[in-house]
């Protein structure tokens, strides 16, 4: 009982961290810019795919996994100064299909250059897996957990001790009043948009020995991304966090007790759900209309 | 009298009935006439989807849910349990109005982002239970539907027909139909849209407080146009089933969510002719692209966001300002 | 004669602020009742609270005798309240007299089958309310703009087009936030006269407005906010000779 317990809560924090780290990009690109990225779990799936590609061509592991992180980051820029900064007076609807467009090429090109198989990467430590109570637990869950965790604290570290992180909230909380002071605004928005992106390549990294990773994987580990963000409130740090884990944990426990084929159906239940009681998510900031 | 004419409310309508007429002319073979026939079904669902998008300003990112509920009631109802078509046509859109009406209530008081993930929920919702339910659905394999039947009389895209001496085929037939049917999606939408009910509902997208405070109950609105483009994606899910013969649940796919609520956005919201083009841009482009091959979706991805940053308004609106200010150009200078 | 409008008591914190405390007064039918005060002296949301907009922390409104603390904006304009804002809320998506054809909803009553099939009621009714609609234009002054998109209207001739709106619903009682602010002084005359030409077709008029020749000269009795507080109230007279109103406005 316990053991079986445990196994799922091993598997849903170790889902859920990746979950809030796709999570807190969208944060990120969503409190600089209003944007939902689309095109967010595109950066897990560069991520993983570009590691195992190099790996498979003979780079170093560790150099592999900054060379992803950095095309993951290029790409990031890329997407804010070529489709997003030119779109300045767009909708917000027109925002999201250009994400959905870019999140497309991009998969498009993925899929030209990696071709469409699944990849399987290698555990990052021993494949020996770890045993507490009964339960399994997998070396590399360890490892998302680890490096989730110090992405975290280096992420609050980064806003409340380094200039370009306060620059970045200053831009986010009122844009204009940013420019006044001299933030170069667009600056601060290609570099959120780069956080975010090396945010979710890390994630794609880490869970790819998990998952195994593919071109297609994006798509829905960025909208579960999206409802982890929404489920802790857009635009709230520790609600990205806690939206995560809690998603990646009822996701588990929906698939160990109830069944796996209704996972995802427990998962969107859960977000309706909070919605309906939380019209904001539950860390979102309460906004009094103005008029 | 021709001036009057084209300025009419009802212009658009009649040149997009003078284009159905005139269109089997450039159509060559049973495939053409299959793909415009999918456009004018699909079309007629962005149609109605416009009007919650578009016009009231809500967007929806799961409306391919309801589609694919219309879709699957009519496989259900005619295929295994015998019903005639045109009962499960209209107890399949009532049963999906009803559905929408519920889970409207609710979202609809959702905001901005928030009402994208609610819309989003239930469309994956409705797709993963269409995927499990094989006993009812046949799975993520589909299910056969049987031919389109009213009175008797059977409409398949492989029949053939004679009408007053003049032998038609079926997919000819088929392709009436759809026009026809997209001819009253379209004049319904624009009836709507220019009556107190469709004040109201643009009102909740200019100004919800101006709406309120002159007296309209915008959360009544709301459910209501919401329930209306739900019976629409219903409706024309239920005859694409019939048309396609088979379904999966792909009808109902995220995908197919954002497919439809691109042609909105692509097209024009808010411009009903402008939706009409959305779809068939949407629905021509995969054909045209298929020649790059692997560079297919390369393209696709592309071409969306391109004409998205430089047409943020869409495809018809900025096409119409174009013209019309050329044409305003030309006018000045010959004065 | 019993009050149209009457506030008892009215209370409401923005978690702790108090923008309106302890505010009381009533309107009666036919009056131009106005509310003045600085900036930040609780006067936009007290017109919040009374249209329902906001809900009281504390206290109570009466709408004809009937509390409408359960109401919601469009259920007090079924009981005959309207009013535009400081902040103009135009549907810019429509035309101008659309916008202005919007303030008959409430009159405009159709069934969706009626509507589908544009029956002849329905262009009837659509006729007679545009008709109506371009003369409330012509009577606030934007008759110029019968044709024109809300969009590419000037300032001044969207805050007229506000007051054209609230007009069609045909109101009981119009509330007008700051209508003079952003106008010229030939406009704030032309103003002066269309809100002396509304109160005497019989529609109470309560007025927030910072233009103190304005107010004085055209308001029946006259409340005084400062810091959300009542600071004085009554007559024009009354208030011009008040010790503390004097204070404020002038010792301040």
């Amino acid at each position: 009982m316990l053991a079986e317990f445990l196994q799922y809560l091993f598997t849903g924090i170790t889902i859920g961290a990746t979950y809030a780290l796709i999570a807190l990009g969208f944060t990120l690109i969503y409190n600089a810019s209003h944007v939902i990225n689309f095109a967010q779990g595109e950066f897990l799936m560069i991520g993983g795919m570009a590691t195992v590609s190099l790996t498979a061509m003979g780079v170093p592991m560790i150099l592999a996994v900054v060379l992803a992180v950095i095309l993951a980051g290029i790409l990031g820029v890329a997407l804010q100064r070529f489709a997003i900064a030119p779109a300045k007076q767009a909708d917000v609807v027109t925002l999201i299909i250009i994400t959905i467009g870019a999140s497309i090429f991009i998969r498009g090109i993925a899929q030209v250059v990696w071709g469409k198989e699944y990849h399987v990467m290698q555990n990052f430590s021993t494949d020996q897996p770890i045993e507490v109570f009964g339960a399994v637990l997998n070396s590399q869950s360890l490892w998302v957990l680890g490096i989730g965790a110090i992405l975290v604290v280096g992420l609050v570290l980064f806003f409340t001790k380094t200039l370009i992180g306060k620059a970045i909230l200053a831009t986010s909380m009122n844009k204009e009043a940013a420019r006044l002071v001299g933030i170069r605004t667009q600056m601060v928005l290609m570099l959120a948009f780069m956080v975010s992106a090396l945010l979710g390549s890390v994630a794609g990294i880490v869970v790819a020995p998990i998952t195994f990773t593919s071109y297609d994987i994006g798509i829905i580990l960025g909208l579960k991304g999206f409802v982890a963000a929404a489920i802790g409130g857009l635009g709230s740090g520790v609600g990205a966090v806690v939206g995560g884990l809690s998603l990646g944990i009822v996701e588990a426990m929906a698939a160990g007790y109830i069944s796996s084929d209704y996972k995802d159906a427990v998962a969107f239940s859960m977000i309706l759900l909070v919605l309906f009681f939380m019209p904001r998510g539950l860390f979102g900031a309460k906004v009094v209309e103005r008029v | 009298m021709l001036n009057t004419f084209m300025q009419s409310r009802l212009r658009g309508l009649v040149i997009l009935a003078l284009i159905l007429v005139i269109l089997p002319a450039f159509l060559g073979n049973p495939f053409h006439y299959e793909l415009v026939t999918q456009m004018a079904i699909i079309a007629a669902t962005v149609v109605g989807l416009n009007l919650l998008v578009g016009f009231a300003g809500q967007i929806s990112l799961g409306h391919a849910g309801f589609f694919g509920l219309g879709a699957y009631f009519t496989g259900i109802a005619t295929g295994t349990y015998g019903w005639s078509s045109v009962p499960a046509l209209v107890v399949g859109a009532i049963v999906v109005g009803a559905i929408a009406w519920i889970v409207g209530r609710p979202i609809l008081r959702l905001k901005g982002h928030y009402l994208s993930m609610a819309t989003l929920a239930v469309g994956f919702i409705i797709a993963i239970i269409l995927n499990n339910e094989r006993a009812l659905t046949g799975g993520p394999d589909g299910m056969p539907v049987p031919a389109f039947e009213i009175f008797g009389w059977e409409l398949s895209a492989f029949g053939r027909y004679s009408l007053f001496g003049i032998t038609i085929e079926g997919f000819q037939a088929w392709y009436i139909f759809a026009s026809v049917v997209l001819l009253v999606a379209v004049w319904f939408a624009l009836n709507l849209i220019e009556s107190p009910i469709g004040r109201a509902l643009r009102s909740v997208h200019g100004s919800e407080v101006a709406a309120s405070v002159v007296g309209v109950n915008t959360a009544k609105y709301k459910s209501l146009v919401f329930v209306i483009s739900a019976i629409y994606a219903s409706l024309m899910g239920s005859l694409y089933a019939h048309f396609q013969g088979f379904i999966t649940p792909a009808v109902a796919s995220f995908e197919f969510s954002i497919l439809f609520i691109t042609m909105v956005v692509l097209g024009g919201m808010g411009s009903t002719f402008g939706v009409i083009l959305g779809a068939v841009v949407l629905k021509l482009l995969p054909q045209v692209l298929a020649d790059f091959q692997e560079l297919e979706h390369v393209m696709f991805g592309l071409i969306l966001m391109l004409t998205m940053i430089f047409m943020p308004k869409g495809l018809l609106p900025t096409l119409t300002a174009f013209v019309s200010k050329k044409m305003r150009k030309k006018a000045g200078g010959e004065a | 004669m019993t009050a149209l409008v009457e506030v008892k008591g009215l209370d409401k914190a923005f978690g702790g602020v108090h923008a309106v405390e302890g505010v009381s007064f009533s309107v009666e039918a036919g009056q131009v009742y106005s509310v003045i005060g600085p900036n930040g002296a609780g006067k936009t949301t007290l017109f919040n609270l009374i249209t329902g907009l906001y809900t009281p922390t504390k206290g109570e409104i009466l709408l004809n005798g009937e509390s409408t603390a359960k109401l919601e904006p469009n259920e007090l304009a079924e009981r005959g309240m309207c009013r535009t804002f400081q902040q103009m809320q135009i549907c810019m998506n429509m035309t101008a007299i659309e916008n202005v054809m919007l303030g008959r909803h409430l009159q405009l009553k159709s069934s969706l089958f009626t509507t589908l099939f544009r029956l002849p009621s329905l262009r009837r009714n659509e006729a007679a309310a545009r008709k109506r609609a371009a003369e409330l234009m012509e009577y606030v002054g934007c008759g110029d703009y019968l044709d024109a998109e809300a969009s590419a209207m000037s300032y001044g001739a969207l805050k007229r087009l506000e007051i054209a709106r609230a007009l069609a619903a045909e109101p009981k009682v119009i509330l007008l936030d700051e209508p003079a602010a952003g106008l010229n002084a030939v406009e704030t005359a032309a103003l002066e006269d269309l809100i002396r030409k509304i109160a005497d077709q019989g529609t109470t008029v309560m007025l927030v407005e910072h233009d103190m020749k304005l107010v004085m000269g055209i308001s029946d009795r006259l409340l005084v906010l400062n810091y959300g507080r009542v600071l004085a109230e009554g007559t024009p007279e009354e208030i011009r000779q008040n010790p503390d109103v004097i204070a404020a406005y002038l010792g301040g």
